[in-house]
């Protein structure tokens, strides 16, 4: 026993924080991988700040939220980045968040912004991506997809922890207000598997899993730009496309506010957000230029969100609703 | 007495279990104000996560046992090359990482499978999917079959050999000798070993986890983690835990009323052939059903090993997450293994001088206590003090710490459940010596029990190492970027569809934990003392 305890006590230290000018920022995985934009960023912030920035990758956005109010008080975070316009009011209410100092007036966003906890970084449309190839024929409605494309299989994310899952719940809401759970039903018949988070539903499309995986109507242009790829496309819906603009946040319990401040501010600037149309895939929030890849994309005809206040009022009975449909 | 100055220190470790246990299942109870079992009821969801939990048990176990019968008849009277190996790998699959099996199957039977490559050359495709009911219930199968046939066999082992003599000598079919000899034989043993297996899949948790997990195929176990890590329902969570624990109770309640436990002991497999009236049709009847657990047991093994080697296996390896999983994953084994050992000696060392002394009733009790995991999930002990400390402290910077513990309580029955006997035995033979010539304390345990009984010891030692090296279930709410262990690195690179990586480390854990457990099996039988 003498020599447990203080072995113990060890491993508590071990697995402490270490004090230092680091500021933690919790973001999606596919921000902080090697091939998205986090390491760019990293490396741009940390040129200016003499300080180092770590990114904690989580299963997706909503996973984001979930940690922030697992840890509470004692979270680590000094900012979330990757919550989006749907979460808002519910982020808020948690009380762990606070009032940003950055000016927001250079975003080019069709409303403008004018929320002060949080402030955007990119923006874009959900759409269903598909093989050209391999689909001739994609649907040209989301109810086409739901009710009468039976040879179609999809893959999406789960609305509990990714925030395309959760748009994509939203979206059919949107469409199917109260026959949602039937349209939900005869979606899971041609579901291959619901997953986590955004990249393993994706990297299972790419494999050849699904004919068709919820993803956005930029996700084409990595294909154009990185890979020279003209076969994937994103399919544009009749009854128009769920909009989504990805929102960081900074922490109120954060011991870094000055460097959490300053993070804040290099959001909007030029040089973050002009790696967002080529790192993370989608478009910047402010005025800079776009990649030529970018034009031979489709934007969609129609395009809409729910305020954040009807996402939070609804967003758990709306989840109770997908879950027992899909149950029989 | 000198008796007596045993007894305290098992006393408190037993309390100490008992608080452990009572504040996580307090903080579950504060969580779900005016418990109400309804909702479980009312609730849709609720209700097919119930009814999943046991369709999916009830179904492994028929399918497990039903098929554990024919393969442990087979096998009882059969002898062939690698027989003894292959009961020796039948063990294992009770300590092989539940991860690392369902690894092994996804790559026999999953969508780029070895079955699907297979089919692939022909032109057509995989006609099932392993996600699902069908997984769960293969890889159920896959963990209890062997178990339930190593019991069943040894069950038929214990048939007297003049009753297969006199079979003989009069001939009867075999048909008739299965019905007269060998089923009440096995009907006696197939309560205990079916409430086994159904307690062991109705709990299950990381298979479930990787093979199902959508809102069809989740178990109560799973849901709790779900309502707590996705949806922040801390409510339903602790309202699920605690109708877990009940059901888990009221099972092992039941299962403790019907039927005799048989110990399992470690000859299964030494027992000579006997006498009987071979024919073809028997040979062929038992070469089916030996072939099939074949099938069922080898390839996904195999496949674990063949795929681990593949181009990935040195940008795993050199990768710092790996050797940080790796490194958290030994610290958490070994620290649990030791408090488990040592929660377990102590607390054996009380019951048995109380047995000594004929007060059995309070010994039972207190062996009670130690087991009492057994029908709180190890998931469950972990949300309530996941709830209990997260107001206190940032429950992720000590969670380590709270892996240990809940791994240590997940292992300590195994402990109990090998160290009894032995123990119990030294005492008598031993106490009355040892109070003569005055030797007490660490050098009456290093000259008498250590050398009395090391193998057990180090059987108990190695079985809980290699059973918390590879569970998940502690480590599960408590994960994040900073506390992986390999288990968890597993499922997400599994979860993040890096099937590559994924090999290689379950190559790793498979070789570690059957490795290590073998290793330890071996040496301590040559070194075999009493």
């Amino acid at each position: 026993m003498k020599k447990i305890i203080p072995l113990m006590a060890l491993s508590v230290i071990i697995s402490m924080p270490v004090l230092a000018e680091k500021l933690v920022v919790y973001t999606y995985d596919s921000f902080a991988s090697d091939w998205g934009p986090g390491p760019k960023v990293k490396q741009a912030f940390e040129k200016n700040c003499a300080c180092s920035l770590e990114f904690v990758a989580l299963d997706d956005g909503v996973s984001i939220l979930n940690r922030l109010r697992l840890e509470g008080k004692n979270t680590k975070a000094d900012v979330l980045l990757g919550l989006d316009n749907n979460l808002m009011t519910e982020a808020k209410k948690t009380g762990l968040l606070a009032k940003h100092k950055v000016d927001t007036s250079k975003v080019i966003l069709a409303d403008g912004w004018s929320n002060n906890t949080f402030v955007p970084f990119d923006y874009g449309y959900f759409s269903f991506v598909y093989n050209k190839e391999t689909l001739s024929n994609p649907p040209e409605s989301l109810k086409e997809l739901v009710e009468q494309r039976q040879d179609i299989n999809v893959i999406y994310q789960d609305p509990r922890t990714s925030t395309p899952g959760l748009g994509l719940m939203l979206w059919m809401k949107w469409v199917y207000g109260d026959q949602a759970d039937d349209a939900w039903k005869k979606l899971a018949q041609k579901t291959v598997t619901v997953t986590k988070g955004w990249s393993e539903a994706y990297s299972m499309f790419l494999k050849g899993e699904a004919d068709m995986v919820l993803s956005y109507s930029t996700s084409p242009a990595y294909h154009i730009i990185a890979e020279g790829k003209n076969q994937y496309a994103a399919a544009n819906f009749s009854e128009g496309n769920y909009t989504q603009v990805e929102v960081a946040a900074k922490v109120k319990s954060s011991k870094n506010e000055k460097l959490a401040d300053e993070f804040m501010a290099f959001i909007v600037s030029d040089e973050f957000q002009s790696l967002m149309p080529t790192g993370n895939w989608m478009y910047p929030v402010t005025d800079v230029a776009l990649p030529e890849g970018f034009k031979k994309l489709t934007i969609p005809s129609r395009s809409f969100s729910f305020t954040a206040e009807k996402v939070d009022n609804n967003r758990k009975a709306w989840i109770r609703e997908w879950q027992s449909s899909l149950i029989y | 007495m000198p008796a007596k100055s045993y007894t305290l220190p098992g006393l408190i470790i037993a309390g100490f279990i008992c608080l452990f246990v009572a504040a996580s299942v307090s903080a579950l109870l504060f969580y779900s104000p005016g418990f109400n079992p309804a909702l479980l009821w009312q609730d849709a969801y609720y209700r097919h996560v119930t009814k999943f939990s046991f369709y999916q048990a009830f179904l492994s176990t028929i399918l497990s046992v039903g098929l554990a019968i024919p393969v442990a008849h087979a096998l009882s009277r059969r002898h062939f090359f690698g027989k003894s190996f292959l009961l020796k790998l039948f063990a294992t699959t009770l300590v092989l990482p539940v991860l690392v099996g369902v690894f092994g199957l996804l790559s026999v039977y999953g969508n780029s499978g070895l079955i699907a490559q297979l089919l692939a050359m022909i032109d057509q495709t995989l006609p099932f999917s392993i996600y699902g009911l069908n997984g769960i219930l293969l890889a159920h199968v896959f963990f209890n079959l062997p178990f339930a046939a190593r019991l069943l066999l040894q069950s038929l082992h214990s048939i007297p050999s003049e009753h297969h003599q006199l079979s003989s000598h009069l001939g009867i079919s075999h048909w008739n000798k299965f019905k007269l000899i060998e089923w009440p034989c096995l009907r006696q043993q197939l309560p205990h070993v079916c409430g086994l297996v159904f307690m062991l899949c109705f709990t299950s948790f990381a298979t479930v986890m990787a093979l199902g997990g959508g809102p069809k195929a989740t178990t109560i176990e799973l849901a709790i983690y779900q309502a707590i890590k996705f949806d922040f329902d801390l409510q339903a969570g602790a309202l699920l835990a605690l109708w877990q624990i009940l059901l888990c109770g009221s099972l092992a309640i039941g299962i403790q009323r019907f039927s005799r436990p048989v110990p399992l002991s470690n000859t299964a497999g030494k027992q000579s052939l006997y006498l009987f009236n071979d024919n073809r049709a028997a040979k062929i009847w038992d070469s089916l059903w030996i072939s099939l657990v074949l099938f069922l047991v080898i390839p996904p093994l195999l496949m674990i090993v063949i795929n681990g080697l593949n181009a990935k296996f040195m940008s795993v390896i050199s990768s710092t997450s790996f050797w940080d999983a790796l490194q958290n994953s030994f610290l958490v084994a070994i620290f649990a293994a030791f408090i488990a050992l040592f929660a377990g000696f102590f607390m054996l060392l009380t019951s048995r001088s109380w047995r000594l002394v004929g007060i059995d009733f309070k010994a039972d009790q207190l062996e009670l206590i130690a087991t009492i995991i057994l029908v709180t999930p190890g998931l469950v002990i972990s949300t309530g003090l996941f709830l209990l400390l997260r107001n206190i402290t940032d429950v992720f910077s000590f969670a380590i710490v709270i892996v240990i513990a809940v791994n240590a309580l997940m292992a300590l029955p195994y402990v109990i459940k090998t160290l009894a006997q032995p123990m119990l035995q030294v005492a008598q033979q031993y106490d009355r010596l040892c109070e003569s010539l005055g030797v007490f304390g660490f050098s009456r345990f290093y000259l008498i029990e250590w050398r009395a009984i090391k193998r057990p010891i180090i059987h108990a030692f190695s079985i809980s190492f290699v059973l918390s090296m590879g569970d998940l279930s502690a480590i599960a709410l408590f994960g994040s970027q900073d506390l992986r262990t390999l288990p968890l690195y597993l499922l997400q690179l599994l979860g993040s569809y890096q099937m590559e990586s994924a090999a290689v480390v379950s190559l790793f854990l498979f070789i570690l934990s059957i490795g290590i457990f073998s290793a330890v099996e071996q040496i301590s039988s040559k070194n075999k003392i009493y």
